[in-house]
């Protein structure tokens, strides 16, 4: 029973992504553009920093040559807790779930104003800056579960929202409580170190909650105090000892 | 007239009276019927050479604004320049611009009003058009920065069938609330003053005209009780717009020092952006004056080199309070020592924007001082038109220091880059084209001066003779 979530009790879902195990591979970055429905941009825009990616692999070097090891780091919205992103948005956008303790952007809602990325210190929001191109047959590669957006919205991972619902409303019909690695985000998926991890903070006993005891855990920016559920376990721990 | 101690400044009196006094408009009066009939000239009086403009402006607000809006609209944001981190820059730039430029018209219309400077009395209504028009370029400013603009009435508070209230916790919210009040407070204040006027170009109209200044001037006829009525109304509304100008531009401050960022969360953003905004519009008012006077008909009467010399005294105070504010708001980060405002401080001076930034200290500092402090300077129209522009210009690279320089230095420096504008130039010079349009086509329909501001301002001075100095003292007529 453990990663029990009772009917209507709030969840907070949480990640720990261990940057030891990450070999920065971006198959979370890719599985996440496809359970998502993320748009291809395009060469042109990218190049002009445009990228739509709601995780990306960040590469760190440390040391001095010859003796250099990389860390990777993959930075998605870090669902903060004391989000500065939503008291932001004029039109309710920007909102937070109080079952699932997530930060939720909602398309539909959104007209544009950009002040939530702006406001975003770990600038993991992207914006529709155009329509683009969604030929056959990508457009048969599009998840059902989830909003298609159009030019001039704003949108983030949201821990792929569709997937905890999914979960949750097939442990209710069955009468039990989602358990413990059952819900499992795109990117913890495909990811081949199992370097992320996902699940309850609120439930002792979790793998995540497990994690986040590890004396190498971290948050981002923790000085801001946004409480980010997600976490890090610091990378190139080993250092020096694996020559 | 000489056998007397005092002499009553009388109109056709004006000749005989000293040169020095003479060149105040106040000490110069005209007979009534005289200034009347010179400001309906002015009105009517259109060259070749002002529709030739008038078409000009209106083809580039076409292609310039309709045109590039159209293409933006259908196209999304990415024609622009924005990009992470800059997801705001230069509309959001004009738009704190064009609420600058609109601030100081009724700023210095209202405090002048309520602190009875004499010196207001030809040029408040200048002013006050300039604070409707550019108000008007704030709101295309903000419709042109959503990414959904055909949703922007989301942001209106009505029932709908949404079922969702706009978010009051949202500084844009604010900022929307602050704008709309301003606007609608800003065009009654303009327009209270503008009744006699109309009246008095009512009663010397034909045609097309007559019915629509019959229609605005609300059949205003002069009566004892009409005088009473506006002049109580018109007296609440200048007290009244002094703190709602305060509290709009601290709003649109507060956009960006409610927010996390590096660089824009100060506490000293309110009045910083006070000061700024009296210090752009100030300027504006010059260039503004100088074009009426350089242009229209009849109006180097009333447009004097006392008035430049007025508005350049009030815009080298107010260029010393920026200076203050800016040196302020740079000296705490600086000696904060928070890693992020470091960066973004030597970004400014040392970055590859940093000849911008240097401009700005120059044509907002440098400049205004060293021209303004002379008397004689200051009574050369032309030089204060060009201490306006440059002004102006500072203040415009100001506020892009502030928004998409600032922008550049987020707390992620792997998402780190510059902003390049494209379409965004030719829909700036759109809103400037509109400004200038509108102003030209009411430059046409509505009295620029308000003409019986002007005729009892000079009914209230008195030039008395004094031993052998001529003294002048004015009566308390409000």
């Amino acid at each position: 029973m453990s990663g029990a979530k009772s009917k209507n009790t709030p969840s907070k879902w949480g990640m720990v992504i261990d940057q030891d195990l990450c070999t920065g591979c971006q198959a979370c970055v890719a599985a996440c553009v496809m359970e998502n429905n993320i748009s291809s941009i395009g060469e042109q825009d990218v190049s002009v920093g445009r990228s739509m990616q709601w995780i990306h692999t960040e590469r760190f070097w440390t040391g001095q040559y010859p003796d250099v090891s990389t860390i990777f780091q993959p930075i998605l919205c870090q669902q903060c807790g004391n989000a500065p992103c939503e008291t932001t948005c004029p039109v309710y956008a920007s909102v937070h779930s109080d079952s699932e303790q997530i930060n939720l952007q909602i398309y539909n809602r959104c007209v544009g104003t950009r002040y939530c990325a702006n406001n975003c210190p770990y600038q993991v929001r992207v914006f529709n800056w155009r329509d683009w191109p969604r030929p056959v047959p990508w457009n048969n590669q599009l998840n059902p579960d989830v909003t298609v957006r159009r030019r001039g919205v704003m949108e983030k991972c949201m821990f792929c929202i569709q997937r905890i619902r999914r979960a949750e409303l097939t442990a209710q019909s069955e009468g039990r409580q989602v358990r413990d690695g059952e819900v499992e985000p795109a990117c913890v998926q495909a990811c081949p170190a199992y370097a992320i991890v996902f699940g309850r903070l609120d439930d002792p006993a979790s793998q995540v909650s497990q994690l986040v005891k590890n004396g190498r855990a971290y948050r981002m920016l923790e000085e801001l105090d946004t409480q980010p559920k997600v976490y890090y376990l610091t990378g190139d721990s080993n250092h020096g000892h694996n020559g | 007239m000489a056998t007397t101690a005092e002499s009553i400044a009388m109109p056709g009196a004006s000749a005989k009276k000293p040169k020095d006094l003479h060149e105040h408009l106040m000490l110069d009066p005209r007979p009534r019927g005289e200034m009347n009939a010179m400001v309906m000239e002015s009105m009517h009086t259109t060259s070749k050479k002002f529709w030739g403009v008038v078409v000009f402006l209106a083809l580039t607000i076409l292609f310039a604004l309709l045109g590039a809006w159209g293409y933006m609209i259908a196209e999304g944001m990415g024609v622009t320049g924005l990009t992470r981190p800059e997801y705001w820059g230069i509309f959001i730039v004009d738009m704190v611009f064009w609420i600058g430029i609109s601030h100081a018209g009724t700023f210095i219309s209202a405090l002048l009003r309520v602190m009875k400077y004499e010196i207001r009395r030809p040029f408040t209504r200048a002013a006050e058009l300039m604070t409707t028009f550019g108000l008007i370029q704030a709101a295309i400013c903000i419709f042109l920065h959503l990414g959904r603009v055909w949703l922007a009435y989301w942001l209106v508070p009505y029932p709908n069938g949404r079922a969702i209230w706009p978010n009051f916790h949202s500084p844009l919210m604010w900022d929307f609330m602050a704008i709309t009040t301003y606007v609608i407070a800003s065009t009654m204040y303009l327009f209270m003053p503008l009744i006699p006027d109309l009246a008095m170009a009512r009663d010397r109209s034909t045609g097309w005209r007559l019915g629509l200044y019959r229609l605005i001037s609300l059949g205003f006829t002069g009566k004892a009780a009409e005088w009473k009525f506006l002049k109580t109304a018109m007296n609440i509304f200048a007290f009244a717009i002094i703190p709602v100008m305060f509290s709009v531009h601290t709003v649109v401050s507060w956009d960006f020092a409610m927010s996390t960022r590096p660089g824009w969360n100060s506490t000293i953003f309110g009045p910083y952006f006070v000061i700024g905004a009296l210090h752009s519009g100030i300027a504006a008012v010059m260039i503004v004056l100088f074009m009426i006077r350089s242009t229209m008909k009849n109006m180097k009467y009333f447009i004097r080199p006392e008035h430049f010399e007025f508005l350049g005294k009030l815009s080298l105070i107010i260029s010393m309070a920026w200076a203050y504010f800016f040196f302020n708001d740079y000296l705490v980060p600086w000696y904060g020592g928070n890693k992020f405002e470091q960066l973004l401080l030597d970004f400014h001076s040392h970055g590859p924007f940093a000849w911008v930034w240097v401009s700005m200290l120059i044509c907002n500092i440098l400049i205004p001082w060293m021209i303004l402090w002379n008397k004689k300077w200051r009574k050369t129209p032309w030089l204060m038109l060009v201490v306006g522009i440059v002004i102006n210009i500072g203040m415009w690279i100001e506020r892009f220091v502030i928004i998409p320089v600032s922008l550049t230095i987020t707390r992620m420096p792997f998402t780190w880059r510059l902003y390049h504008p494209s379409i965004e130039i030719p829909l700036t010079i759109g809103t400037f084209a509109l400004f200038m349009l509108l102003y030209l086509l009411a430059s046409r329909l509505i009295p620029l001066v308000p003409v019986w501001e002007v005729q009892e301002g000079q009914s209230a001075h008195i030039v008395r003779k004094v031993g052998k100095a001529m003294v002048t003292s004015v009566s308390n007529v409000d």
